[in-house]
């Protein structure tokens, strides 16, 4: 079934699109003038996220607007003003110096959707340290593994999730050397080694002064997966925030009255960039949901809120979806204004969907860890052909690429033709690096393009559509996960052999991590050991990461050096064509 | 089913999606997401466990009232035919 383009009439619009006519906007923009829309650092000190975020406004006739507006699980609310943000922030940065941590530090933060992580984010970067987060769904494993790559010197977590999954690593991690921790009650926390954040943010000074800020100076450290090789952290600097900024008023229209809702967690790059930085540095109110996904609570949040821009992703919506148009129509969701959708291709049926539900489709867009920003989108102004991830931004020159045998690159020309999607480089939230891992950033690029590891096609409008990864990472609930983490633990049980993992396709979450075992001579492949193993993938990675599902099979596919097959898995689970086996380990 | 034999399915059920789990440690009322660790595709696997094992309809606007093994004993109570 093929689905409709959504047109669109930006004139009946009451509110007209930022980006109003999507051609002249394109050949008008450039980054400098997307730059001049920020303040800078006073008398000329440079540039620096939080200036942007919080103090800017704090300072100007947005003071007492809310800058963030929680929503907690049991029902308490917080705001938050934008002159409260400042003054919070500025304690956390003073809290940073007092402990002698110095600017280019690596600051993780560990915890749910609470106010105090939205503060040590902006407060770090305020010090000029690194702001650095990790998903709390993740397992000891990957925690360990992203504090030890990012060296990690200052650690802010909870009570809970420390001793549950920070303890039994602590001594494995040398440079960790601060430990603040959130009290889960109204008394201090007194766990060994570690402070009690409240105390420490008490007893600083709510008066800060950002000192100088290059815009290349390192401000944010994103973790992400490749096929092989341990997890990397992508580096973005204090520049980057010129891209949060214009993207938010571009792709997802923020205008001045917004209250906005992203609904992304901050341990992903999404829920950094359109869940801190964004919002605040268009000074309008965000809305934090401290809860887990449920629709029925996410409607009331939006009808309660008067939430006009709402940025979710694929899962969420498709089960939106199943709980049906009921449950959407009950509710006043009038307030709605624009919709968007990130994380995996949001299929067709749920963009026609969304419109039929809310009267609006969601528009969905692409970028990644790398990209910082959002690159590719469907904008208020124009047509949704749904499946699609839309056009580049202002700014933006994304292609199709092909590399060719002697590693040049080679346009496609033709449309709907496959390839890889390629950036060309120089925007100003592109990645700066790879921590500590100059070949593998460079194994990035080819003759001044970015090269993104997915694989899309362009038609002939200019609309660019997804096809899929060219590499063997797992997007599952719009994270990526890469197989090599979740092997390495599996293959750390003394019952396993071999074990190749893959992307199981699933209707929900686009994909989920399946692990094939072979096991060791001695062991049988019984339910018992199947569960076994799956408890200790779960207690090791956390549920983000392990594996869903296990099956064990004799023997895994490998090319003759030895590699294991993860497309031949994939293809068999699949019931597809194996395709070309020539390279297959003889048996 | 009486509540000690629906407690023990659930605990049962909950066992084959996080088998890490101590069965003793489950508080009753506590938040099983929370708990258990459970991510929202754990969740939903959890109410599909219990409707293929009881039968019971959950329709989704219903999944809240699972959130904790003594809520989802007392659902799927209400539910059963009495014996």
């Amino acid at each position: 079934m093929s689905f409709k383009p959504i047109r669109k009439v930006p004139t009946k619009e009451t509110l007209a699109p930022n980006l109003l006519d999507y051609e002249a906007l394109r050949s008008d923009f450039s980054w400098d003038s997307a730059r001049r829309e920020l303040d800078g650092l006073p008398d000329g000190r440079g540039l620096n996220i939080a200036h942007e975020a919080v103090d800017r406004h704090a300072q100007g006739a947005r003071r007492d607007r809310i800058a963030l507006r929680w929503l907690g699980k049991s029902g308490r609310q917080r705001d938050i003003t934008y002159a409260e943000l400042a003054g919070l922030t500025n304690r956390f940065a003073n809290v940073l110096q007092d402990l002698g941590v110095a600017p280019g530090d690596r600051v993780y933060v560990l915890a749910g959707r609470v106010p105090e992580l939205y503060i040590a984010a902006l407060g770090t970067l305020k010090h000029r340290a690194i702001f650095c987060p990790l998903f709390s769904a993740f397992g000891p494993e990957p925690i360990r593994s992203r504090l030890s790559i990012g060296e990690g010197r200052v650690l802010v977590t909870t009570e809970a999730l420390y001793q549950k999954k920070v303890a039994s690593i602590r001594n494995a991690l040398p440079h960790l050397e601060h430990v603040l921790i959130l009290s889960d009650s109204d008394t201090a926390a007194t766990i060994p080694n570690t402070h009690d954040l409240g105390t420490l943010l008490n007893a600083a000074s709510d008066r800060f002064e950002i000192p100088p800020t290059d815009p290349s100076d390192p401000a944010l450290l994103h973790f992400t997966s490749g096929t092989t090789g341990t997890p990397k952290g992508a580096l973005h600097v204090h520049e980057a925030v010129v891209a949060h900024h214009i993207t938010g008023k571009l792709a997802l229209d923020f205008h001045p009255d917004d209250i906005f809702w992203c609904t992304a967690d901050p341990g992903w790059v999404t829920g950094t960039s359109y869940g801190i930085i964004a919002p605040l540095t268009n000074g309008i109110t965000s809305v934090i949901d401290e809860a887990d996904f449920d629709a029925d609570r996410w409607y009331g949040v939006i009808e309660k809120q008067r939430v006009t821009v709402w940025y979710t992703a694929p899962t969420a919506i498709r089960l939106m979806m199943r709980l049906g148009l009921d449950a959407v129509k009950q509710r006043d969701l009038s307030s709605l204004r624009f919709l968007a959708s990130v994380g995996e291709p949001l299929n067709p049926e749920a963009v026609a969907w969304s419109d039929l539900a809310f009267g609006r489709p969601f528009h969905d867009n692409w970028w990644q860890s790398e990209t910082g920003g959002i690159m590719i989108a469907n904008y208020a102004s124009m047509e949704v052909r749904p499946g699609s991830m839309g056009r580049p931004l202002p700014g933006i020159e994304a292609a199709i690429v092909h590399q060719t045998e002697t590693g040049t690159i080679e346009l496609v020309a033709t449309p709907n033709q496959e390839g890889e999607l390629a950036l060309r480089t120089g925007w100003p939230s592109m990645f700066r690096g790879y921590w500590n891992e100059p070949e593998r950033y460079q194994a990035c690029f080819t003759d001044g393009w970015y090269l993104t590891g997915d694989l899309a096609k362009q038609d002939a409008d200019g609309y660019f559509w997804f096809v899929g990864r060219k590499d063997d990472v797992i997007k599952t609930s719009g994270h990526l996960i890469g197989p090599f983490e979740v092997e390495s633990i599996l293959l750390e049980h003394p019952a396993v052999a071999e074990v190749g993992v893959i992307g199981k396709p699933d209707p929900q979450a686009f994909q989920i991590v399946k692990a094939f075992v072979a096991l060791k001579p001695g062991h049988e492949p019984t339910d018992e050991l199947r569960r076994t193993l799956l408890g200790f993938a779960r207690s090791r990675l956390g549920a983000a990461v392990a594996p869903k599902e296990i099956q064990f099979i004799d023997k895994l596919p490998k090319t003759r050096s030895g590699k294991i097959l993860r497309r031949l898995l994939k293809a068999r689970e699949l019931g597809l064509a194996e395709g070309d086996t020539s390279t297959l380990e003889e048996n | 089913m009486t509540e000690s034999e629906l407690q023990s399915l659930i605990v049962q059920l909950l066992g084959e999606i996080a088998p890490e789990i101590d069965p003793k440690q489950i508080e009753p009322d506590a938040n099983l997401r929370e708990q258990l660790d459970l991510d929202s595709m754990d969740f939903q696997n959890y109410v599909i466990a219990l409707h293929e094992h009881t039968h019971v309809d959950v329709p989704e606007r219903d999944y809240a009232k699972l959130q904790t093994l003594s809520g989802a004993v007392a659902y799927l109570k209400s539910r059963l035919p009495s014996d």
